[in-house]
């Protein structure tokens, strides 16, 4: 037993000694990353940006190419910066891990601005509103937000839906990998209730019989694109492109194009 | 450096409680694992039976036949698709604990690869043992039961063991199915932290121990049933 203990603090050192040399490898790498990056950025290099392409109309996939409007307004801007947009399609929750590490420059997946989320990294200013809504099947007797109390509430994790439904009393959480596995989780009768942003939630809710949104909102918020603390000079680039595009009346032009479709 | 590495720990564990997603998930974890590898053994146990019996005597066609079928789909597709399959397609239409879903998805999984194991054991004893149980009037059942079955269980032991290593580790995809085991407490907490570090670290050591403690009780059977051969 003496052996066992000893093994287990040894590989308990060893582990943590190795995993702290690695951190700081990383941090080095990402100092390195954002160097080259702001060099590449005068030059026009690429603009990496990482998402989660399982939102309509936000961010999907059609045929081989990501489209939707977060993809179609980081490609804007990054036309206004003169560089080149390669999206990198990721779990929801590994965004932040990525923009923060430097793996990619922004972070646009119809991303709410939290306190949270702050701490880790910065935000542009807002692109555009958004609303957390309740899907439920038709038949549901959930007719408003405060009705979830005690129910089995079905959410993508990481999501801000996610981090509200925490506060609903008694309600058991379903944390799915991705949105629209909660929704079928909803159609099966798994789960009480989804809450999912507003725009995917008509998408699911169009595409899926027996659902409906229900009609009073669980949260308004706004969407804005998260950048690593570090690459302030990014940030201000964004911000202006954002300026631009929202003058130019393009931002409206591709909200439009994808919202107003119904 | 340490204060950093305290800092972390603290926000990542001790705020808001968040240790508790890694405790429940680690409670869920070793319940799914339990059920899965009981549930693993008998399947396991009673394929491996009809498989070698019809090696041995060509009886049990049929039964074997499904065996086989079963061996053939279950090792031939990826467990967090059977499991989606067991969650989705199976139990699609009903509201079922999601514990049990994942013990019947691993289960089932685990029981084809000990079945297997446990007929490669079999088949490993000499034939002669089992012709002099036969020539001695024992039954075929019985000559499997008292002569067979003791010297291939601890030939397999091993190997068995390294089965249930594989299958406490492979639970690990139970979050697919939003069920939160230990990864995905471990997960709940990056996605509450931003940190990959702490929470990937804290859940890969946890697994470690789990299995180091399995290890060790794994040895001490092996060395008391060694106390026979000499």
């Amino acid at each position: 037993m003496k052996k066992i203990i000893a093994m287990t603090l040894l590989s308990a050192m060893v582990l943590s000694m190795t995993a702290c040399g690695s951190k700081e490898v990383t941090e080095e790498a990402t100092t390195e990353a954002v160097a080259t990056e702001e060099a590449a950025t005068e030059e026009g290099g690429q603009l990496v940006m990482a998402t989660n392409a399982e939102f309509p109309p936000y961010e999907y996939r059609e045929g081989d190419q990501i489209v939707g409007i977060d993809a179609d307004i980081a490609a804007a801007i990054a036309e206004e910066l003169g560089m080149e947009l390669v999206i990198e399609d990721m779990q929801f929750d590994s965004i932040i891990a990525a923009v923060q590490s430097g793996k990619a420059d922004i972070g646009v997946a119809g991303m709410t601005v939290t306190e949270d989320r702050l701490v880790t990294v910065n935000f542009s200013d807002p692109y555009t509103q958004a609303a957390q809504v309740i899907i439920v099947k038709t038949d549901s007797e959930i007719a408003t937000p405060d009705a979830l109390a005690g129910k089995t509430i079905g959410v993508q994790l990481g999501t801000t839906g996610d981090l509200y439904a925490e506060d609903i009393e008694d309600a058991t959480i379903e944390r799915y990998n991705k949105g629209f596995e909660a929704v079928q989780a909803l159609t099966q009768g798994k789960v009480d209730a989804v809450i999912i942003d507003r725009e995917p939630a008509k998408v699911f809710v169009e595409q899926n019989e027996g659902l409906k949104v229900v009609d009073e909102e669980f949260t308004v918020e706004d969407y804005a694109i998260c950048i690593a603390k570090e690459n302030s000079e990014l940030l201000e680039k964004i911000n202006t492109a954002l300026a631009t595009l929202q003058e130019s009346g393009k931002l409206d032009e591709i909200k439009a194009k994808y919202i107003n479709a119904e | 450096m340490f204060e950093k590495l305290m800092n972390s720990f603290l926000h990542n564990f001790i705020e808001e409680e968040r240790w508790k997603y890694i405790a429940d998930g680690l409670f869920v974890t070793l319940q799914v694992t339990f059920f899965a590898v009981i549930l693993g053994i008998f399947l396991g146990f009673l394929v491996a039976m009809v498989r070698s019996t019809y090696d041995k005597t060509g009886k049990l066609k049929l039964l074997n036949f499904f065996c086989n079928l079963y061996l053939t789909v279950i090792r031939g597709t990826p467990v967090v698709v059977q499991l989606l399959i067991t969650y989705f397609v199976i139990f699609g239409s009903v509201n079922i604990d999601k514990v049990l879903v994942a013990v019947i998805a691993f289960g089932f999984n685990s029981g084809a690869y000990v079945a297997e194991i446990i007929r490669g054991g079999i088949m490993s004893v000499d034939q002669g043992q089992f012709e002099a149980g036969r020539s001695l009037g024992f039954s075929y059942f019985r000559t499997m039961i008292y002569i067979i079955l003791p010297q291939a269980l601890k030939n397999v032991l091993p190997a068995l063991a390294n089965e249930f290593i594989v299958l406490l580790k492979e639970t690990s995809v139970a979050g697919y199915i939003a069920l939160q085991d230990l990864t995905k407490g471990g997960d709940i907490i990056r996605s509450r932290t931003y940190d990959a570090f702490m929470p990937l670290i804290a859940v890969a050591v946890i697994y470690l121990l789990m299995v180091m403690l399995f290890n060790y009780f794994v040895k001490q059977l092996e060395r008391r049933l060694r106390n026979s051969e000499h």
